[in-house]
């Protein structure tokens, strides 16, 4: 029998890491802050005194550098997993990982893998501001040759991270930080789950709400209250950003003949119109409403809480947005007496202190 | 064996002429890419290859045929790649910047310039880790020490001690741009040895020299030492880019062209050769000649790649 139990998102991808380190000794884990006493957030503690330190690896504030040196890693043999804090600080290994991690297979006519898995975390709220806060899936899923997926369940967080771990090309895991928190049912044994699979969460008849991260919560948060009001939202999370899984998203589009997409990024660019594009190229004349994006204001993320409140579109928002796209007649009242949020709108669950 | 002068002599002769064809043929405009010759700097990778094994591991960068053919890559798979065949090191792929040979312990070189210093670092660290016992050394100019990812390399690898070989091919210009308008008055060997390396600073137009340091770091490598790092002082003779000389566009002065052309590493080491008859040396030349003329037939013989190939190399 399969052992469930109820454990923290950031439970799950430390059971992950633990499991898939247990299960192939090429594994290694590295990160700025990986073995101290705080361990990313909970997804590391206790690793290096479980592997040891030739396995489990502190890092000098490095991270292009650092990204290289765990590709050149991997192309002799390892098979590391680095992890930074935020995504933000991914940008400083662009070169590395667009260049080199994307490309070294390629460029070698496929003589040489790279089994590289990057962990970022996207920041929110807490005065996460400019710098903390970007949810950059979109320029990461821009290049081929890598992967990118953004679990949203606890139990996609754990069998996706064992995935990415066993895969044999350069994968980015982009966490949540306001996944971290949430509990689920997550299965004790090792498993994966596939990297280029979209899941559809709730089935629905009017419109089918495509969400990524930690949109899917709230998309399944307005789904909800939509449902009670008559109008039956399908939501799928995307789960891949790169590759798009297209073909379950246009199936479903193909029966409830509309589309929202809710991102966690900036509009312009994002990854949100590629599926509104690759929906029209495909699936136009099922459309009966034009696609919508609802996504951030292109605007970085600024830091006070009082310019914060309506940054985030969250499942108010979102069920307002389709509730109006839809042309229904569900009085605002009614959506906010079910989706208002009572929790302080910058931090993830009411018992949130900070600081990071 | 490769320690003897004769090897060490026809190791850089043969990179010379290869070049030189290369040069002699690119008006053809057969071999369409970009191509940087080591012409004048082929002591440091024939110094520097000799001193390692087949199992040792070299990685390099835009500049890469001496360094590629030093460590054993196949001439032949080199010249097939440059004009884009299907039989190239990268099947048409990559081209005269990307030359890898896995089976001679070339590992890579790609141009993105310090791209892979780290990636040198990184398979030192992973030989550490599995045990196996191996030296990387990854050749780069001084220009590429400009580049954040250098520096990154060489703390980690002096951190961890690790069995890297750094080698600066210290040819005093970034394409045209010389380094005294791109680094403060201090030497390159003198900030790696304040970031911890073991450091050398030599003759890179010396092979005996070159060979000499790099066979004294590997061996202090093998046993446990922190990483070496040697600048190899040395010049390119021909254009930055391409098969043309462009003294004529005088951003070099043309007296320090003259002193570097007489020091020839190949002229200098010709002159201490005692090879007798005398005949062997015309024999040498003629082997590399015939090989050379066979290889690039090859090449011009190659298969045209397929296109649909090219999808199945991102993902593996
Ligand atoms: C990151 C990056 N920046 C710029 C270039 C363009 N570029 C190619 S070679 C080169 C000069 C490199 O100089 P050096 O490291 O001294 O090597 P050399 O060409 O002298 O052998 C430059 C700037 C590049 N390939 N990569
Ligand atoms: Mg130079």
């Amino acid at each position: 029998m399969v052992e469930i139990r109820q454990i923290t998102q950031a439970e799950a991808i430390r059971e992950a890491l633990e499991q898939a380190m247990l299960e192939d000794e090429r594994v290694m884990l590295i990160g700025e802050g990986v073995p101290d006493p705080k361990g990313i957030f909970g997804t590391t503690s206790g690793l290096q005194e479980k592997f040891g330190n030739s396995r489990v690896f502190d890092m000098p504030l490095a991270e292009n550098g650092m990204t290289g040196i765990c590709i050149g890693a991997a192309i002799s043999g390892m098979r590391p997993v680095i992890v930074h804090q935020r995504i933000d600080f991914a940008l400083l290994c662009m070169d590395q990982l667009v260049n080199n991690a994307a490309k070294w297979r390629y460029m070698f006519a496929g003589q040489v893998n790279v089994p590289l898995v990057v962990r970022v975390i996207v920041g929110r709220g807490w005065g996460q501001g400019p710098q903390h806060a970007q949810s950059l899936q979109a320029m990461f899923a821009h290049v081929p040759g890598l992967k990118v997926v953004m679990p949203s369940s606890g139990y996609d967080a754990k069998g996706m991270l064992i995935a990415a771990i066993r895969d044999n090309n350069p994968v980015i895991y982009i966490e949540h930080r306001w996944l971290h928190g949430i509990s689920d049912d997550v299965p004790c044994e090792p498993y994966s789950v596939p990297l280029d699979k979209a899941v559809i969460r709730r089935s629905g008849r009017h419109a089918t709400v495509v969400a990524f991260s930690f949109m899917v919560v709230e998309a399944l948060l307005a789904a909800k209250a939509l449902a009670d009001l008559g109008i039956d939202v399908e939501v799928i999370d995307a789960r891949s950003v790169r590759p798009l899984d297209m073909e379950t998203i246009v199936e479903s589009v193909k029966r409830t003949g509309a589309l929202i997409v809710a991102d966690t990024s900036w509009k312009t660019g994002g990854i949100a119109g590629e599926i509104v594009a690759g929906v029209s190229e495909t699936a136009f004349g099922f459309l009966r409403h034009p696609p919508l994006r609802v996504a951030l204001p292109d605007l970085p993320a600024p830091t006070s809480h009082h310019l914060t409140r309506d940054y985030y579109p969250d499942a108010l928002c979102l069920a307002r947005a389709i509730a109006t796209h839809l042309g229904s007649d569900v009085t605002d009242a009614d959506l906010v007496s079910r989706l208002f949020r009572t929790t302080p709108h910058d931090v993830p669950q009411r018992e949130f202190r900070g600081p990071f | 064996m490769k320690n003897d002068i004769e090897a060490l002599y026809r190791d850089m002769l043969r990179i010379r002429r290869v070049e030189e064809a290369i040069a002699d043929r690119y008006a053809a405009q057969e071999m369409r890419c970009p191509v940087h010759l080591s012409i004048g700097q082929e002591a440091v990778a024939v110094g520097v290859c000799a001193a390692l094994e087949k199992k040792d591991g070299v990685f390099s960068s835009h500049r890469a045929h001496a360094h590629y053919l030093a460590k054993g890559g196949s001439l032949k798979a080199m010249l097939a790649e440059i004009y884009g065949k299907e039989e190239g090191c990268c099947k048409g792929v990559g081209g005269s910047m990307h030359m890898i040979d896995l089976e001679a312990g070339f590992l890579g070189a790609v141009p993105i310039v310090g791209a892979t210093v780290p990636l040198a670092v990184g398979a030192a660290w992973a030989a550490r880790l599995r045990g196996e016992d191996k030296v990387i050394a990854v050749f780069f100019g001084d220009g590429t020490f400009e580049e954040g990812a250098v520096f990154e390399s060489i703390n980690f690898a002096v951190l961890h001690r690790l069995p890297v070989l750094f080698v600066c091919e210290n040819n005093l210009y970034a394409c045209y741009t010389r380094l005294s308008t791109r680094q403060a008055d201090r030497s390159i060997h003198g900030v790696a040895a304040s970031c911890g390396c073991n450091t050398m600073s030599l003759d890179g137009n010396d092979v005996l020299a070159v060979y000499d340091a790099a066979r004294s770091a590997v061996s202090d490598l093998r046993n446990g030492s922190t990483p070496y790092f040697i600048e190899c002082a040395t010049y390119r003779i021909r254009e930055h880019c391409g098969p043309n000389i462009d003294d004529e566009l005088g951003y070099r002065p043309k007296d320090e062209v003259e002193e570097w052309k007489a020091a020839c590493p190949v002229a200098r080491l010709q002159s201490r050769l005692d090879i007798q008859p005398r005949d062997r040396l015309a024999d040498m030349e003629h082997a590399i000649t015939q090989e050379i003329e066979e290889a690039f037939a090859c090449a011009l013989a190659g298969k045209t790649p397929n296109q649909t190939d090219l999808e199945g190399y991102l993902y593996g």
